[in-house]
């Protein structure tokens, strides 16, 4: 029950961290305007060089690098730090173009995307930072409690298409999964759809609603008794009912947890990355050093993901 | 040399008002031209079989376009069911019926409409529109064209009202009063004089808030689940719906560019823009037409 409790924290404390994002934003700008009237009126100023960094990609990891980079800019005032969502393919596409200094990836990078990468000048360095878990979520109305990994991947390649085929009620199954240039939506696709399979060539059912936001996807299996989704730990509310999935018949089913997720007994955990193009410059190496701190992983924590050892 | 000076002045003030104007065409075929050289490719790298299947899956290669069309389409057809007789009838309403400071106020209100944020539109649909669709309809889910064309058919609302206005403003009152001289009631001048005499006016009114429709994006995406469904019947309304406008918006952030699946957004904005030019060219027929003999008898 411990993290229940804490997501409501959590989604708190990302509320207002948004706010306080925005009020450095305006600060920013502010402090901005200010520094060149003062430029203009004194004429010479030491003006502190501040480094650049442009950080993009995953939408799942959007608020842990927004936190990590507060925070470490607070410990190093010259280091600026951009962070930008959009999804993992957008990041990684960014970085094949060279246009960001560290792209955030829920997915492993792709040996075709490493290919064009090349092609450009560019050689991804790929840093694990933390881990995560997806959990399957329905309506709380939904008298589901448990699924197998099997019956989830039926479900969405639209074997199973109605709750009473489960011993649920009789209704409509409405399948809800993020985009597809979301991590989250490829990671699903391979290990939950296809089980792992490299071989297998299913795919998502042509009836599946792709949301554009994790938001979207609690909305709609909140208010929907027929919905089920899929989303990280990270944004799970209290609101919506998470199933506890078996790896395959017979074996336990495991509700997703900090402790079950370490241990390696939830079956839909997965790597949470972070790419540079080539060896990145030395502040660049200093922030993912410091994200690999104690102190970094413990945001890691806070946040509703599992920090690596 | 004042004289001189002012000549200068009016030269320069006339280059200026001519580049504006020729800008615009330059601008249009500049986008033409990098919209056909991002596009065309898109032939090569796929088969034409396989460009108008059925299974829009980008990421593994299955690239059919059909279902996003027809999506569109659904969506469009929903949307003119609601705007069109609503906004005619709204446009009657302020035109011919309500009374002067009713007049005065519903015109800068429905105005207003046109000026609201799509994505404000999107919001109202998730929260509002699409649960009461659910509940009220009994559907799976209120993700749907329905929901989707319901808010577009908000969007077309103000464009078919204003304009439709402005075209029966400009039938003069001398039909109207030679229709009631002759003993016709008021309903029968409005519907057998009035609207008859406007419709070119209002046929194009119909036609731009169409195009609207056609090129939304924001609240289509939020509103009708994005699941590229092929609609083979009238049952696609109730359904969840996948447009063009919402996969070139969600999926152009993240392609390789160069890739087949660049090409191929691009090639759906191809596709869009074929109909969006479709329905402004019907405009501008209707509104250039020559007129009938009747008409011009009326005239």
């Amino acid at each position: 029950m411990f993290w229940r409790v804490s997501f409501i924290i959590f989604s708190m404390r990302k509320f207002f961290s948004s706010i306080t994002v925005g009020l450095f934003l305006l600060l920013f700008l502010l402090s901005g305007c200010q520094k060149n009237i003062n430029g203009e009126q004194s004429g010479n100023q030491n003006v502190t060089d501040y480094y650049y960094l442009e950080n993009k990609g995953s939408d799942t990891m959007v608020n842990l690098a927004l936190y990590w980079a507060e925070e470490y800019q607070k410990l190093h005032p010259e280091v600026r730090i951009s962070v930008t969502g959009g999804g993992s393919g957008t990041g990684i596409s960014s970085l094949i173009n060279n246009t960001v200094d560290l792209a955030n990836a829920s997915r492993q990078i792709k040996l075709e995307e490493i290919e064009s990468a090349n092609k450009n000048g560019v050689d991804p360095i790929e840093y694990v930072v933390a881990r995560d878990a997806i959990a399957v979520i329905v309506h709380p109305g939904n008298p589901i409690n448990r699924l197998t990994l099997q019956e989830v991947s039926d479900i969405y390649t639209g074997k199973i298409e109605n709750w009473i085929q489960l011993g649920g009620e009789d209704r409509p199954i409405v399948r809800l999964s993020r985009e597809t240039n979301s991590g989250t939506h490829v990671y699903f696709l391979e290990e939950v759809i296809r089980l792992g399979n490299a071989e297998d060539k299913t795919i998502f059912s042509a009836n599946t609603l792709l949301l554009s936001s994790s938001e979207g996807i609690i909305a709609e299996v909140r208010a929907n008794r027929n919905a089920i989704g899929y989303d990280g730990l990270g944004y799970i509310t209290e609101e919506v009912k998470v199933l506890a999935i078996a790896r395959e018949e017979g074996a336990d089913y495991i509700f997703p947890t900090l402790n079950t997720v370490n241990e390696n007994l939830y079956a839909i955990s997965r790597d949470l990355f972070i790419y540079a193009p080539g060896t990145p410059p030395i502040f660049v190496q200093d922030y993912l050093d410091w994200i690999m701190t104690s102190e970094g992983q413990k945001i890691v924590t806070d946040l509703g993901f599992i920090p690596v050892k | 040399m004042k004289e001189n000076q002012t000549r200068n002045f009016e030269k320069i003030i006339t280059r200026t008002i001519q580049f504006s104007g020729y800008s615009s065409i330059l601008f249009v075929l500049l986008i033409l031209f990098f919209l056909l050289s991002e596009g065309t490719p898109a032939l090569f790298d796929v088969k034409l079989s396989q460009l108008f299947s059925e299974r829009w899956y980008p990421i593994e290669d299955y690239f059919g376009i059909l279902p996003l069309i027809l999506g569109s389409m659904v969506v469009t057809l929903g949307a003119s069911l609601v705007a069109v007789p609503f906004g005619i009838l709204t446009a009657v309403y302020i035109a011919e019926i309500a009374p002067k400071w009713l007049q005065e106020i519903m015109k800068p209100l429905v105005e207003l409409l046109a000026g609201l944020p799509s994505v404000v539109l999107g919001f109202l649909g998730i929260l509002v529109v699409s649960p009461f669709l659910r509940d009220t309809l009994n559907l799976p889910t209120g993700l749907t064209a329905l929901t989707g064309s319901l808010l577009l058919g908000g969007i077309a609302i103000p464009t078919i009202v204003s304009i439709s206005e402005d075209a029966l403003n400009n039938v003069p009152d001398s039909y109207r009063h030679g229709s009631l001289a002759l003993g016709l009631t008021r309903w029968q001048t409005i519907w057998g004089v009035t609207v008859p005499a406007a419709k070119s006016g209002i046929l194009m009114a119909v036609m731009l808030g169409v195009g609207r429709t056609i090129g939304e994006t924001m609240t289509v995406m939020m509103v009708t689940g994005n699941a590229p469904i092929m609609p083979t019947s009238l049952q696609a309304l109730f359904m969840p719906i996948r447009t063009m406008t919402a996969t070139i918006a969600s999926e152009m952030g993240e392609v390789a560019t160069g890739s087949p699946h660049y090409h191929v957004l691009f090639f759906i904005g191809m596709v869009l823009f074929l109909f969006t030019l479709l329905v402004n060219v019907i405009a501008s027929n209707i509104s250039s037409r020559k007129l009938k003999r009747s008409e011009r008898i009326l005239s």
